[in-house]
């Protein structure tokens, strides 16, 4: 189980992790930074194992993979949405985050419900109903089996 | 069935006959461009591999354009160890040679070529018929690993242009004009190709313009035939010769196709904070601007600088305002200096400044603060995407962007 946190329509990965803080040397220094313009307190809030819930476009914008990097690195366990922006979803599941098809569960959940999801199973429980949730296609369930690109790159 | 120009390229980089939208296939990539947003991460992944090597280093091009000239220590050690490894490894690279996607398009883009860029905005490429797409530094370092990566073959909307802009309506306003007509996700996954009668009276600057901003409505990629003025283009810039000249069949397949009339194109405005949340300029005539920038990717190239300068020739900056001129490249800067445009500028009593990403990635010289309001030919409007969180941009064309730096609010230049 994890926490929800709501987020709305065309989230742009310039609110997941503003510019300027896209040079500092590491994602461990950058993740503090986190959804800084829309929750300030997100950062230091947010448990390993809670889901960020958003809308349509979810990481629109820049292509910067910091922007998945410090979800994960803050221990983001998925990113539930009705659909994704296409480089966010890419770099996310090339990273190893999940970023997770979901059309329903977004109107069914408020911010800080306690939510459980079940990638195997392609479904996400919420408040004792369960919803379906859109399987990735093999080719990227596979990347993200191996603990994503980099790690392929090692087995190559 | 016919093939499409996106799946054509895709084919051709794949080595195989046909390639259809929704299929996946490995590619062979003709160049990996990337700049200081990302890079240092990328090499810290590339020391952290079992089995580190690149597979074609003359296929990548290194370009630091983001923060130039350098804005603070933990900058300067990012853009250090990016700098440090293209020497070490013998990769092409810039610095103050200008933003990104405009040195790929005077140097090194040719049609039919399929790029990736780690840069969301290369999808600029497409003026020159070549297919770029932004990636991450993950997707970057797999393919400067292997030279190769896996592609979704994008659908395909079809943009027949019809018809001429109007006097002091500019490209800009009509990709503008288009996301807000399709909306912020209305290409996601997608292709926006681009073609009609219209298009020979679009020039390279406006062609890069339109293909630039694709990306804000979600595309994969932007695409547009070869013609004279692309050939031109190659000829002009080190004599380029094109890997493959497409044009889509007449039976492939399109998702959509939308027939615009140029002449029907007013200027208009992306109010903050989203890029389809479009407005004729006239409808924000009210609003009082703290700052102006006319530069970036999308619009700071030398036709655009001789149309700020047509503005405000002869006349001032209003008080109070920070008027922002940043030309896109050194290319740029050096023609606009021989016209005696950047003279004009700052006799204006404008900002001139090195070519660089500036304001319009809002993390270098130039931010906003707490409240202000900025009109930008930028690519961007997001929340504090120029600055201060609780800051507001309006993006607008050359022209209107000028005519607002003199009035000191949101102004339609013509």
């Amino acid at each position: 189980m994890g926490k929800v946190y709501k987020f709305h329509n065309d989230v742009d990965t310039d609110q997941i992790i503003a510019s300027q803080y896209l040079l500092y040397p590491t994602v461990e220094e950058m993740k503090a930074h986190t959804f800084e313009s829309l929750d300030a307190d997100f950062a230091a809030n947010i448990k390993p194992g809670d889901f960020v819930v958003a809308a349509e476009n979810f990481g629109c914008g820049s292509s910067r993979e910091q922007a998945p990097a410090v979800l994960k690195a803050l221990g983001v366990k998925a990113v539930l949405a009705k659909s994704f922006a296409r480089i966010f979803y890419r770099n996310a599941i090339n990273i190893g985050l999940p970023a997770i098809v979901c059309k329903d569960i977004y109107d069914h959940v408020e911010q800080g419900d306690e939510i459980e999801l079940s990638m195997t199973e392609g479904t996400v429980t919420a408040g004792g109903q369960v919803y379906t949730c859109t399987k990735l296609p093999a080719h990227l369930q596979s990347i993200l089996d191996q603990g994503g690109l980099i790690a392929s790159l090692n087995e190559l | 069935m016919g093939m499409t120009i996106a799946e054509k390229i895709v084919a051709l980089a794949a080595g195989v006959p046909e390639a259809k939208a929704g299929d996946i296939h490995t590619v062979e990539l003709d160049y990996l461009m990337s700049n200081d947003g990302t890079t240092h991460l990328t090499v810290d992944m590339y020391n952290s591999l079992k089995h580190p090597r690149i597979a074609d280093k003359n296929k990548l091009v290194w370009i630091v354009d983001h923060n130039v000239p350098c804005d603070s220590p933990k900058t300067a050690a990012s853009q250090k160890k990016m700098r440090d490894f293209a020497k070490l490894n013998g990769i092409t690279f810039y610095e103050g040679e200008g933003v990104c996607h405009q040195v790929m398009a005077e140097k090194y883009v040719c049609p039919g070529q399929l790029i990736f860029g780690a840069d969301s905005h290369t999808c600029t490429y497409g003026a020159l018929g070549a297919f770029g797409t932004g990636v991450g530094c993950t997707d970057y370092l797999y393919g400067m690993v292997t030279g190769k990566s896996w592609v979704l073959v994008p659908e395909t909307l079809r943009f027949v242009l019809t018809g001429e802009l109007s006097h002091g309506v500019t490209a800009r306003d009509l990709i503008l004009t288009i996301i807000g007509k399709i909306g912020a996700n209305g290409a996601n996954y997608k292709a926006m190709e681009f073609t009609g009668p219209a298009m020979k009276t679009l020039s390279m600057s406006d062609r890069l313009s339109i293909c630039n901003l694709c990306v804000e409505a979600g595309a994969k990629t932007a695409l547009m035939e070869v013609d004279e003025i692309t050939l031109e283009y190659l000829a002009q810039h080190g004599g380029r010769t094109p890997k493959a000249c497409f044009t889509s069949d007449p039976d492939a397949v399109f998702a959509a196709e939308y027939e615009i009339n140029l002449s029907e194109v007013v200027p208009v405005t992306a109010k903050p904070h989203f890029v389809d949340n479009i407005a004729p300029v006239s409808e924000c005539a009210d609003v009082a601007i703290d700052e102006a920038f006319l530069g970036s990717c999308n619009n700071g190239r030398l036709e655009d600088l001789r149309l700020a300068a047509e503005i405000i020739r002869g006349r001032k900056v209003a008080p109070k305002v920070r008027f922002l001129v940043v030309p896109a490249s050194r290319e740029v800067y050096n023609a606009a200096l021989k016209e005696g445009l950047l003279n004009v500028f700052m006799e204006a009593g404008a900002i001139v400044m090195n070519p660089n990403c500036s304001v319009c990635w809002g993390s270098c010289q130039g931010v906003i603060g707490e409240g202000e309001v900025l009109v930008s030919t930028g690519t961007r409007n997001f929340k504090g995407r120029a600055g201060d969180k609780n800051s507001f941009v309006y993006l607008a064309s050359a022209a209107t962007v000028t005519a607002s730096a003199i009035a000191g609010k949101i102004t339609q230049a013509f």
